[in-house]
Parts: C-alpha cells; structure tokens; sequence
C-alpha cells in the first residue's frame, strides 16, 4: 500500500504527505476521524455558549449572583461553598478515568474487564445527571430562578445557567446511553467478530470530550 | 513512540480494518499512566476548587485558568490518546478552535461597548 511509505515519515513532512498524498489523510479508522470532527464542531458550540455567556456578563449594569454562595450546599449549619460541584467534578474525572481503562483493556480484547469498566463509566455518568437534576430542583424550587430572573441578581444568570448546563447534561445523559449500548455488544463478543474494539475507543473519544467540558464549564461558570 | 513499543497488528482477525488501522489499533500503554492522569487530574481539580476560597483577583482567575488549561491539556493528550496521533490529525483538530480566539476577543470589546453605552443610558435617564 502506498500508506506504508507515507506514514513512515514523520513531523511536519509526514503532516504535509498526508494532507497531500493520493491516499486518505488521516491514518485512523474512518469512525475515529469522524468522532473527532464531530467533536470539533461540538467544541464550537459550546465554545459559543461560554463566549455568550461571558457577553452577558460583561454588559450586564446587576450584580452577578455569586456562584459559591449560589451553589453551597448546608452541612450542619455552615454552607460549604459549590459542594455538590466539587463532588460532580470528582465523578465526572473519575468516569474519564475508568473510561481510559476500558479502552485499554478492549484493545487488549479482555471483554469482561472492558464492558465491566464501561458499565462502571455509564453509571458514574448517571450519577452525575442524577446530582444535576438535584440543583436543579434546588435551584428552581428553593431559590426561584428562572431563565428570565432571579432573586439574586442580574437576570441573564438563569439563562445562561440553564442554557450550559443543560447542553451538557443532555451530552451526558446521550453518552451513557451510547456506553450502555457498547458496553452491552463488548459483552456478546460483537467486536471480537467483526475483528477490533475501534468503537469503545470512538464511544471514549466522546466520553471525555464531555469531560473535558465540565472543566472549562467549572473554571469560568463556577469558578469565575 | 515510547510507549507504541507493544503496537501488535491484532493477529486474531484478518479483516480489512487491522490492516487500515495498523497505526491507531493496538498502540497500548500500562494502566499505571491512566491512573497517574487520574491522580493528577483530581490534584488539580482539588486545587481548582480550592481557588473559590481566595479573594477575585488577578491571581485567582490565573489559577483558575492555568489549571483548566493543565486538565485540558493532560485529557486531550493523555486520556484521549492525542499525543500518540500523527501530526496531520493534531493539526486538523487543534488548528481550527484558534478561530475562536477571535471572536472572545470581538466579543470582549463589543461587550465592553454595550456595558458603557448602557452604564450612559441609564444615568441620562436618572
């Protein structure tokens, strides 16, 4: 094949022999390449999102609701500042961490270990959806805010909140149902008889894409 | 690539994907690396957290920043395998969320003028 002596050369040439070559640029499987673009435009939106958001809240003449006292949780009696945040941050690393391990354990074609590891992701997933939902009963029954106002401060707060992170609950909640169904065909042997486990590592592609969202959500949402 | 030493070209099938795939299939790493990221990321995400407890400022929004940028960077390369992808791909996708750099930038001075021009209004109308 005239890959073979293409992706031998390396660094920028071999960038630029990719790009240039008769043959196709990106010497993945066409689901991983596909993923990645995928997850390029997905960067642009939540991009816009959080470039939105930082609109608002620069033109905005209210006060910003401060976020760590918008998002204390009480234990006792002494609010401890963006609690159930910190808890959801922890989750969210943790299930990058398990997904990690079970794209390499599929590579390894150990089917129990990865499906084990992917059910584990799915359901720490879950979880997280389940401690958003929570804030956001907490927020829109306790504390009244709605995407046109709230109690607090500067209206826009409640549109931007829900907005966000509402996007990313819904990447979430899609995400685990994509692991659950290839978690489910690792464990009948589906891609051991169509001969590679290239999905789990394209389903873990976008599982920490999703991950890698909630840092950027946390630093300038919660953090800023 | 020190750690493509075991890149195995998936000898159990003799399906056309290993053979597209050569490159990509089959690069493993010891677990260890993954729960060492792991580790780090809950070092930093610890240390992120802890950032709401100092006063707003310059030197917490550059914590705040640099450790985002340190997370993202260890998950985009480490966990999501982009360090070991050939250099047509890291450009493809890295190259392009540039762009965006512009319209913060836009939108930071745009912003600005719209907070001004409202902060004007309002005190004419006062």
């Amino acid at each position: 094949m005239s890959d073979q002596s293409a992706t031998a050369l390396e660094g920028l040439q071999g960038a630029s022999a990719d790009f240039a070559a008769d043959k196709q640029s990106f010497s993945v499987p066409w689901g991983k390449a596909m993923m990645w673009i995928f997850l390029l435009s997905d960067t642009f939106i939540f991009s816009c999102f959080l470039t939105g958001y930082m609109h608002v809240r620069y033109t905005t003449t209210e006060k910003w609701p401060n976020p760590s006292e918008v998002f204390a949780l009480d234990i006792g009696n002494t609010p401890v500042p963006l609690l159930l945040i910190a808890i959801m941050t922890m989750v969210l690393i943790t299930s990058s961490g398990t997904m990690a391990m079970a794209v390499n354990f599929g590579y390894r074609r150990d089917r129990t270990k990865t499906a084990l590891l992917m059910f584990a992701t799915a359901a720490l997933g879950l979880s997280f959806v389940g401690m958003q939902a929570f804030e956001w009963t907490k927020l829109i029954v306790h504390e009244g805010v709605r995407p046109w106002g709230n109690p607090m401060g500067a209206p826009q707060f409640g549109s931007v909140f829900f907005m966000i992170t509402g996007f990313h609950g819904l990447h979430v909640s899609c995400g685990v149902i994509y692991l659950s169904i290839v978690a489910k065909r690792v464990l009948t042997g589906f891609y051991d008889r169509k001969g590679t486990y290239e999905t789990v590592e394209v389903a873990g592609l976008y599982w920490h894409f999703v991950d890698l969202v909630w840092v950027f959500i946390f630093a300038f949402f919660y953090l800023w | 690539m020190a750690h493509a030493s075991a890149n195995q070209p998936a000898s159990s099938t003799g399906h056309a994907p290993a053979a597209v795939a050569g490159h990509g299939e089959g690069v493993q790493h010891p677990i260890r690396i993954y729960l060492w990221i792991w580790l780090l990321l809950f070092v930093f995400s610890t240390a992120s957290y802890f950032t709401d407890f100092l006063d707003k400022g310059i030197f917490r929004w550059a914590l705040i920043v640099m450790l985002m940028l340190l997370k993202a960077g260890f998950i985009v390369a480490i966990f999501m395998h982009m360090a070991w992808e050939r250099l047509a791909l890291k450009l493809a996708i890295l190259i392009p969320p540039l762009a965006l750099l512009v319209l913060i930038a836009l939108m930071a001075i745009e912003g600005d003028y719209t907070f001004v021009t409202r902060l004007a209004a309002f005190v004419h109308v006062q």
